[in-house]
């Protein structure tokens, strides 16, 4: 199953079994791009379509298909080539100092990005996004990498938590650091109530059930517009302060008070600081967690949800608790996004942001924070910097995917280290992780 | 426990009664009555589908009896009525741990963190639900090492100090078994439900085994209730078996007296040519 082919001189018979292989791929080739890219319609001066065909574009890329799994096919083999999942011994014991490394250094960049880039409006927004998604991708992280419910429908929590610091802050003025904890709470009422007539279900019909509650959300509030403005949204959500103190040019605004030049930055900084201390706090907790008899419980559910019953181990709370937990920290980071935007609307949340959430986790591998971490950043600086390519780029997007999934099947940092250990901690290889489904 | 009760008659702790399990239109166990005492182990026996699991999932609360009472008393007076609880709660309340016939271990997670899991309920207490445990309280702390030093002392008897930091997973068959056993002796249970522990294993294996349960028998108040194939292993360490076949129950007794129940050796090895002419006469063939 899994072994690796030795490269060898081609024999005629490699060369047959290449060529055979080669033209089965051009065969595949054909049938795919030949309405993809063989024809091409326009809209005719009459208003009408009008189909050219492009014959040279096809040939020319089923010559590469076939060139290119021809070449491959004598390389290689024609068993599919699989990448050794782990580096030898040697490599091991060099690189795990500076993996040792990563998190501190990651930390200390991004704690210097503002300073770094002042005057860079795009970068710090960049930053905030980056951040942003990674705290979802953290709170989603309790629910699909710990206990191993596969939600679909996090932006649910999300949207509830934005709705409720809009909500609040609107109707009731009150600030910010009030709206917070109430939004993440509502949020996490929410996900209790997802919780409850889920508790059943495993792996794919948890998946769909909570897809369709984040669809309930969506509509919900696209639908009652007297309370939530419908599809208009709420605007004039009231902008964060610096504990009372406004980011405005006002003689008691925050440059006049500390004496500085007013920017508009300050605000922008301040808001880069706050998502990443929320998502600081956010891991602190998860990581706390993972310690802590609950956080066990979490993923002995993930592991055998069975075994946990013999145990004594209530496996309803342990579901909601997780469902509770990862809606929370989905609510803190929709407050934020409510206050930074300061406008909602229901089309901010819709299911490809839950599939983007949901992508980063499992890019960076289920249960690691630093992989999420990673992937967030790579993910959503890789969309920025594919943007001229324009509609190619969720192509793109699309193929680095399925690259990384071969190359990492199980994410970027797949293994997991122990809660707990006695002599030594030895981490655990991804192979024996049980994941998605509890 | 107080050693008055098992110098004395050996009081019950498990008594099964009129116990009914129905699939459907298959009855898996039917009419059972048995009971354990404490201190013994108690051996439940019988061929292949003879109902032993179905009992095993009935008393542990993973199926519920159609009909039938299961009584579990501890020492200090208190009783549980088994079918009333829920699984998780036969665990926690009433005390009672088991392993599975097809080994239930979390893989991914380590030898310890496994029986780390299984100290979740005083954990959990000693974590102020969580809330105190999050800022590192020292009671919390206290009760993690009070649990890690139970674990140890479990992976000591079980002969795994050595492979604690390593995953479930990676552990060899045998390994496993001892684990499972391991993990559920952490609950300080006052029953043991083992479904056959012998399961897979070599004679050596088998005969650590044996030493394992008496010494759990020796020096714990847990009683133990087994399925069991391996006769080395009824036959060697059992007080009392109890034999099913059918869901039926066709022997009960000391080891001796149902190794020469001839029911017992009718339903293992087929009855005599002479019997079955008896039978077929009687039902006129």
């Amino acid at each position: 199953m899994w072994k690796s082919t030795k490269i060898e001189p081609a024999s005629p018979h490699d060369l047959r079994s290449a060529f055979k292989r080669a033209s089965l791929g051009a065969l595949v080739a054909l049938g795919l791009f030949g309405p993809l890219i063989g024809l091409r319609s326009d809209q005719g001066p009459t208003g009408a379509l009008e189909v050219t065909p492009r014959w040279s574009w096809l040939a020319i890329a089923i010559a590469a298909v076939f060139l290119g799994t021809f070449v491959r096919a004598l390389l290689f083999g024609t068993e599919p080539v699989v990448v050794e999942g782990r580096l030898p011994k040697s490599m091991q014991r060099l690189i795990a100092p500076v993996g040792r490394l990563v998190a501190p250094a990651i930390l200390l960049f991004a704690l210097a990005v503002p300073v770094l880039f002042f005057n860079n409006r795009y970068l710090l927004d960049l930053g905030i996004l980056v951040l942003t998604y990674v705290m979802l991708g953290w709170g989603l992280n309790i629910v699909v990498g710990l206990a191993g419910l596969l939600d679909l429908g996090y932006v649910a929590f999300y949207a509830v938590g934005a709705y409720s610091y809009a909500l609040l802050a609107q109707n009731f003025g009150w600030s910010f650091w009030i709206c917070l904890p109430l939004a993440g709470m509502l949020a996490a009422f929410w996900g209790i109530l997802l919780g409850f007539p889920v508790l059943r279900l495993r792996g794919d019909y948890l998946a769909i059930v909570t897809l369709a509650f984040g669809e309930i959300i969506r509509l919900v509030l696209l639908n009652w517009q007297s309370f939530t403005g419908g599809p208009n949204g709420i605007g004039g959500i009231p902008r964060p302060s610096f504990f009372g103190i406004p980011f405005n040019d006002d003689e008691d605004g925050f440059a006049a008070v500390f004496g500085l030049p007013y920017t508009a930055t300050y605000r922008i900084v301040f808001l880069y600081y706050l998502i990443l201390g929320l998502a600081l706090i956010t891991n602190w907790v998860t990581l706390r967690l993972r310690r802590l008899p609950i956080g066990r419980a979490w993923e002995a559910l993930r592991e055998d949800e069975i075994a946990c019953r013999s145990l004594g181990i209530n496996t309803t709370n342990t579901k909601l608790t997780a469902f509770a937990m990862g809606a929370m920290f989905g609510g803190f980071a929709g407050s934020f996004f409510a206050t930074r935007q300061g406008f909602i609307s229901p089309e901010s949340f819709t299911f490809t942001e839950s599939a983007q959430v949901l992508a980063i986790v499992v890019l960076g591998g289920m249960g690691s924070q630093l992989g999420v971490a990673i992937a967030a950043f790579a993910m959503l600086s890789a969309f920025e910097l594919f943007r001229e390519f324009e509609q190619y780029r969720m192509l793109v997007f699309g193929l680095a995917m399925v690259l990384i999934m071969i190359w990492r099947p199980r994410g970027l940092i797949a293994s997991r280290t122990p809660s707990a250990f006695l002599k030594q901690p030895k981490v655990v290889p991804a192979e024996l992780v049980r994941e998605g489904r509890a | 426990m107080n050693a008055t009760a098992s110098s004395a008659a050996p009081e019950v702790i498990l008594a099964v009664e009129h116990l009914t399990m129905r699939f459907g239109g298959l009855i898996a166990v039917q009419d059972l009555s048995f009971t354990a005492r404490r201190g013994d182990i108690t051996a439940l026996i019988g061929p292949n589908g003879a109902g032993k699991t179905t009992v095993f999932n009935c008393i542990t609360g993973f199926y519920k009896p159609t009909a039938g009472m299961m009584r579990l008393e501890h020492g200090d007076g208190a009783s549980y009525l088994l079918e009333r609880l829920l699984d998780y709660r036969i665990a926690k309340l009433a005390r009672v741990a088991r392993t599975f016939q097809n080994i239930r271990l979390f893989a991914g997670m380590t030898v310890l963190e496994n029986l780390l899991v299984a100290r979740h309920n005083p954990l959990m207490l000693a974590s102020g639900f969580t809330f105190l445990g999050l800022f590192g309280v020292a009671s919390y702390r206290l009760a993690e090492r009070a649990a890690i030093e139970k674990a140890t002392y479990w992976l000591d008897r079980t002969g795994l100090t050595a492979r604690a930091d390593d995953p479930a997973g990676d552990l060899s068959y045998g390994e496993q078994r001892r684990l499972e056993i391991a993990r559920a002796m952490c609950t300080d249970p006052v029953l043991l439900c083992l479904d056959e522990p012998a399961a897979g294993l070599n004679t050596r294996e088998s005969g650590e085994l044996n030493e394992l349960l008496l010494f759990i028998r020796r020096e714990h108040p847990t009683s133990i209730l087994l399925i069991e194939h391996d006769m080395s292993v009824v036959m060697g360490i059992s007080d009392h078996v109890v034999v099913l076949d059918y869901g039926v129950k066709i022997s009960d007794g000391t080891p001796e007296a149902v190794r020469n129940d001839p029911r017992v050796i009718g339903a293992y090895l087929g009855v005599e040519d002479k019997e079955v002419e008896t039978v077929e006469a009687e039902v006129g063939l």
